[in-house]
């Protein structure tokens, strides 16, 4: 960042001089003068760890985060085709019990939600075009966005060790509805969903520095000339989703942790007072509903941090193959950043 | 084949399988024939922006293909356009939004000559329980639930005691009477649901949840869990059965109401155990 800044001012310099000591007082719009930026030392991997596995570079973050998340989305897919199976073809597969089936709709619509979509356009897809397409060197802070990944990595592989647990994965309902979800009358209660709620809370740790890293390089990292209204579609959609991310997924993350001391500790934060095989259980003065308000304060925006990027791409698409320039770009805009202020009025 | 053409045989398809579908709503048996307008007028709404859109796609599509001596037009904003498309976005919005938000109103607010009834959900299924003479249920509490109390009634409430209690996922339901559903649950979140009277609601433990209808048509109907409650989800239904007023207080008089169990209990228990249980409840 520091370097970036005096690269600018070098810059200044070496332009007043250029054009004859009557450089503009203000930045101008239109035209944007000839960059001649200095080489900056950028990271370089040398070996094949520091290239491909634990890298810095954005690119390679972005592959990274694209081939983690189309696994998992693999997964996710093969899970949905057994539900169909189940459905089209009743009983035909004997593993396909009613536990089991509650399981695979659970983990089919966590993954695809959060761990492929979230994943695949913020991860992926931010990771690899916003630099490219703001014309920042990198993002802002490589090593976070490193740690990003792997944090995100790891989420993915505590949801899939959860698979093999005894008991199973969590077969709550993708919406992990207190007090069903932690009781013994749902599948996966006993380990199943303590590790669904580690790898979220993983998931929203991890997420929260790749979000930081979008939006301080969009805001700060810019190209010269690169205004905020030159900025192609896609940005404009990976910006909000990135702002709707940062302000939802906490909800989310809050609510695992307070979930999981409900579970090991006894506390009562979602609970009340509950009957279970006719005998009262411990718990008491906990709201359901609490936890509905914060899982919805998350999930309603999360339908939007998911579809904004796909905006913004479908936009970018549309016009580069039509071969005409986006119709009402600023309308636009304002439709994307809109669709994001609204949303939180939809909780 | 032109894509246009494939494009045009889409939108179709969709309208003659909307039409045509085999898969459609059951046949009402409530008052609340407002929730169906506002669905069909979510069809229209939702609908008519799908096709003008999509027919707007095949129009543009066979207008501005690809030929090599045209080239496109610079035409970055429009501002008659955009306010255009701007509002009529924002009445199709207001057309979905409104209705809804007024049958909400009637949806909450409940006639005075409803008559309650306390739907007690557990996993995995329901039991009933109506007002008595007094026309009043009785308060309870999940934690005064027993094999003597199955409703968790407050033995101090006077209300209580002649309380109707239908131990049995079937209930009985007086035609054109309004119905005052009062849901509870004593373990997780259940939602009772009969398609045929268009209505529901989650039951949570730990708080009281209510709507309310009126069956207008006779006959048997079949009760669905509507919130995914555990491993027997699928399995938690009921039957409620509509019938007219004489055969209803036919029915309504066979009922066991809590004094009759509790001097059922009495009499089956040698001694005063079971008694003295229920008294010592009565003084917390």
């Amino acid at each position: 960042m520091s370097d970036e800044y005096d690269n600018n001012k070098t810059y200044q310099a070496q332009s007043s001089e250029t054009m004859g000591g009557s450089a503009p007082t203000s930045p101008d719009m239109d035209y944007v003068r000839p960059a001649e930026i200095p080489d900056q030392e950028l990271y370089h991997g040398h070996s094949f760890i520091t290239k491909w596995v634990f890298c810095q570079d954005a690119k390679v973050i972005g592959v990274q985060y694209f081939l983690t998340a189309v696994f998992t989305g693999i997964v996710g897919l093969i899970l949905s085709w057994l539900m169909r199976l189940q459905l089209g073809f009743p009983g035909a597969a004997g593993f396909m019990t009613a536990e089991h089936y509650y399981q695979f709709v659970t983990m089919h619509g966590m993954i695809m939600v959060v761990y492929f979509l979230t994943a695949l356009f913020l991860g992926g897809f931010g990771n690899y075009l916003i630099p490219l397409m703001v014309g920042a060197r990198d993002m802002v802070f490589p090593y976070v966005n490193m740690i990003s990944f792997w944090m995100f990595f790891i989420a993915v592989a505590v949801l899939m060790a959860s698979f093999f647990v005894p008991g199973g994965p969590t077969g709550a309902g993708w919406t992990l509805y207190p007090p069903q979800t932690i009781l013994p009358g749902t599948p996966g209660a006993g380990m199943g969903i303590l590790l669904m709620l580690v790898s979220l809370s993983l998931f929203v740790i991890g997420f929260t520095m790749g979000g930081l890293n979008y939006l301080i390089t969009i805001l700060q990292a810019r190209t010269r000339g690169m205004t905020l209204m030159r900025m192609p579609l896609t940005v404009w959609g990976i910006f909000t989703a990135t702002v709707l991310a940062m302000l939802a997924f906490p909800a989310l993350l809050v609510s695992a942790i307070m979930m999981t001391l409900d579970k090991i500790l006894g506390t009562s934060f979602f609970m009340p007072t509950i009957l279970q095989a006719g005998e009262v259980l411990e718990y008491g003065g906990g709201s359901p509903i609490l936890f509905q308000h914060l899982f919805w304060f998350f999930g309603h925006p999360e339908v939007y941090i998911v579809a904004l990027p796909a905006f913004g791409i479908v936009s970018d698409l549309i016009s580069v193959h039509s071969r005409k320039n986006i119709f009402g770009y600023r309308m636009m805009v304002w439709a994307i950043v809109g669709i994001g202020a609204l949303e939180f009025l939809e909780y | 084949m032109h894509p246009g053409i494939i494009f045009f045989l889409v939108i179709l398809g969709s309208i003659l399988f909307h039409i045509f579908t085999p898969w459609y709503w059951t046949d009402i048996a409530s008052n609340w024939g407002g929730m169906d307008d506002t669905i069909t007028l979510t069809f229209w709404v939702g609908g008519g922006v799908f096709v003008a859109v999509c027919l707007f796609m095949v129009y543009c599509v066979f207008k501005f293909s690809y030929k090599e001596d045209r080239k496109a037009e610079y035409k970055p904003e429009d501002k008659r356009l955009e306010k255009i498309l701007t509002w009529a976005t924002t009445l199709g919005v207001i057309a979905l939004l409104a209705p809804g938000l007024i049958i909400w109103n009637q949806y909450v607010t409940v006639p005075k000559n409803a008559l309650e009834i306390d739907v007690m959900a557990w996993q995995w299924g329901w039991q009933y329980r109506l007002p008595g003479k007094d026309g009043k249920l009785g308060t309870t509490q999940v934690i005064n639930i027993n094999d003597e109390n199955p409703f968790g009634i407050n033995l101090d409430d006077p209300y209580g005691k002649d309380d109707v209690m239908i131990q049995s996922d079937a209930i009985n339901l007086k035609n054109n009477r309004p119905v005052k559903i009062l849901l509870r649950s004593v373990d997780v979140l259940h939602n009772w649901y009969v398609p045929q009277f268009r209505a529901k609601m989650d039951a949570v433990p730990g708080v009281v949840t209510f709507y309310w209808f009126e069956p207008n048509k006779t006959g048997e109907y079949e009760v669905l869990c509507a919130e995914y409650c555990g491993v027997g989800h699928y399995a938690m239904r009921g039957t409620v059965l509509v019938q007219d007023e004489q055969e209803y207080e036919t029915w309504l008089g066979e009922q066991e109401t809590f004094l009759d169990l509790i001097a059922k209990q009495q009499n089956l228990v040698i001694g005063d155990t079971k008694l003295a249980k229920n008294n010592n409840l009565n003084k917390e």
